[in-house]
């Protein structure tokens, strides 16, 4: 299996996108070699504009440049850009619903070594809250690539979620991206898992591994956290007994949540979520965390032989 | 908009913005007078004779700009951009209602002429420099005008505004601190100390001036003054909150409260007899 950074394909986004979009400009607050941007500084270095350790500013800059018709991709950390400027993304981007991009990296507990201070597992929450806002969460380097792409095309304020770590690639998930689409990737009748982000690979693990039990298990892919792909859910929520929701992210205001909102109004079914719980995180190696934290195939399975003896008293024969 | 000084036009002008600002805050019940009162003779300096606008086009590209970065004083500007044209004068009757244009902090989508969507302080700054860049990346050669609060100034994002626009050199901006050593809370060398206030500019590299920021000739002169430097400009402008009416001259009260019918009606009469 090949391995290549989320945060990488934002910056090979940007480059690609430059040649043809001459308005869209770059910015970063002294994190340019981690979110990779540096790469893009070598490129157009005139359409580069390293704003220091200033988080707060650079996004109301990236605002006042969205104002004289740039396409401002303000970088930096995620924790950094949901938390330290909260207000300006909230109040200088996402009210005016000016068009301005904010590329976040180093977001969920993959983040690692740097521990809890530095793991956004609460930005998709906060960002969801903020009416205007888009959310794409690409799951490995392509769409976080195609998201980038896709993010430049459209008019209005997106955030743009990626990891630190090198991730699995996953071919199945580079079609034409399409902002507010699920990807359908397992089609199935007895249950179904909707994955954001890098934990694709685990949902199709899981799913993988429970064909193998007989269970048919339906895999929707969602990098588009807002606006969520209803009908596909609901869909889903109609044809199948159950959901499973899983993210890199706190199983409070994200992709969980987000869709048991859906059904719980349009078709009530359970929706069991599987993140961060409620806890900040520590420092360890990305997949030691994700062990930890039971962010795996093997959490997916448990929680769907559960699911399949209380709701049809067996345990894959439906 | 005028090419040669002419002070009592100035005075007229400010005259009638001041008895909007006072209608406006009183018929909503709600509103900032003490600051906007305070503001009035530096945002008519601007509008009425600094800077270069068309209210028929208010999205004319090469128009110079005005951010309100102490968002709560709306009141005057929407008063001023009434009087010019931006919309109509009677929508100022809406201010602060629902449905209205004339939010309680500007809003750009909504209200012509309002440039930059600010309120939460220390934000307006920001993106003032981000719009003059954009300006300076363009090859344009409008100017930016921005007024912040003294109490704003106390915001840490204020002073990452004043590296950026040193780094980046921007020419195109003129700053106002509107200096009436009062906020929300009481006397600003009080609640956090900000003098000696001009060396702190000058030390983030903006050339900066101190004027009397109810005079209209040390206004005016001191913008056309500064627009030579070739960098980003502060003008610290003493001013009296609460200016021409006397009972809210000065006094921390009016910042954000609204006058009651008694006290709407003698500020009216002190303004009606000048």
């Amino acid at each position: 299996m090949d391995y290549k950074k989320t945060r990488k394909g934002y910056v090979d986004g940007l480059i690609a996108l430059a040649g043809e979009m001459p308005h869209v400009v770059v910015l970063d607050a002294d994190v340019a070699k981690a979110t990779q941007t540096f790469e893009f500084e070598a490129v157009y270095p005139d359409r580069f504009f390293n704003c220091g350790v200033q988080e707060q500013n650079m996004l109301s800059v990236a605002a006042g440049l969205a104002l004289e018709g740039f396409i401002p991709f303000a970088s930096t950390f995620g924790v950094f850009a949901t938390c330290r400027a909260g207000d300006q993304l909230r109040n200088s981007i996402a009210y005016p619903n000016l068009n301005v991009k904010v590329g976040a990296t180093h977001c969920g507990i993959t983040t690692g070594g740097d521990g809890a201070s530095h793991q956004a597992n609460e930005d998709i929450a906060i960002v969801r809250s903020f009416p205007n806002m888009t959310i794409l969460v690409p799951g490995d380097y392509e769409e976080a690539r195609q998201a980038t792409l896709a993010a430049a095309r459209m008019k209005g304020p997106v955030y743009l979620r990626f990891g630190r770590d090198s991730y699995p690639v996953v071919p199945e998930i580079h079609g034409s991206f399409t902002i507010g689409k699920a990807l359908t990737l397992r089609k199935g009748k007895d249950i179904t898992i909707i994955s954001t982000g890098i934990m694709v690979t685990e949902a199709l693990q899981a799913a993988d591994d429970l064909a193998k039990e007989d269970v048919s298990v339906r895999v929707l892919h969602m990098p588009t956290v807002k606006p969520l792909d209803e009908e596909a859910i609901i869909a889903a929520a109609r044809e199948t007994s159950g959901i499973i929701t899983i993210e890199e992210h706190s199983i409070i205001g994200g992709l969980g949540e987000g869709v048991a909102g859906v059904t719980s109004s349009a078709c009530p079914v359970p929706v069991y979520r599987i993140g961060m719980p409620d806890v900040f995180g520590e420092s360890g190696q990305a997949q030691e965390l994700l062990d930890k934290y039971d962010l795996r195939a093997s959490h997916i399975k448990r929680i769907t032989f559960q699911h399949l003896k209380k709701y049809h008293g067996s345990t894959g024969k439906i | 908009m005028q090419s040669t000084m002419d002070i009592s036009f100035l005075q007229s002008k400010a005259l009638k913005i001041r008895k909007q600002i006072l209608t406006m805050v009183h018929r909503a019940k709600s509103g900032h007078v003490g600051g906007s009162l305070g503001a009035t003779d530096l945002l008519v300096s601007l509008y009425y004779h600094a800077m270069q606008h068309d209210p028929t086009r208010p999205n004319w590209p090469e128009r110079d700009r005005f951010i309100l970065s102490k968002g709560h004083c709306t009141p005057v500007l929407y008063a001023i951009l009434g009087d010019c044209g931006y919309f109509p004068e009677m929508d100022l009757e809406t201010f602060r209602r629902p449905g209205s244009h004339l939010q309680g902090h500007p809003f750009q989508p909504k209200t012509p002429g309002v440039e930059a969507s600010t309120g939460t302080l220390g934000l307006g700054i920001s993106t003032a420099l981000g719009m003059a860049l954009g300006a300076k990346l363009k090859g344009q050669t409008q100017h930016y005008y921005i007024l912040c609060g003294d109490g704003e100034i106390q915001e840490g994002q204020v002073w990452e505004a004043a590296m950026f626009a040193n780094k980046y050199k921007l020419e195109n901006v003129t700053a106002f601190v509107d200096r009436n050593y009062l906020q929300t809370d009481g006397y600003s060398e009080d609640i956090m100390p900000l003098d000696p206030l001009a060396p702190k500019w000058e030390s983030f590299g903006w050339k900066t001036y101190e004027i009397d920021g109810h005079d209209y000739e040390q206004i005016i002169h001191t913008i056309a003054t500064g627009k030579q430097h070739p960098g980003p400009v502060m003008i610290i402008a003493r001013t009296t909150k609460g200016k021409g009416v006397s009972f809210m001259e000065d006094k921390v009260e009016w910042h954000g409260t609204p006058p009651d019918d008694e006290s709407f009606n003698r500020a009216m009469t002190e303004l009606n007899s000048q």
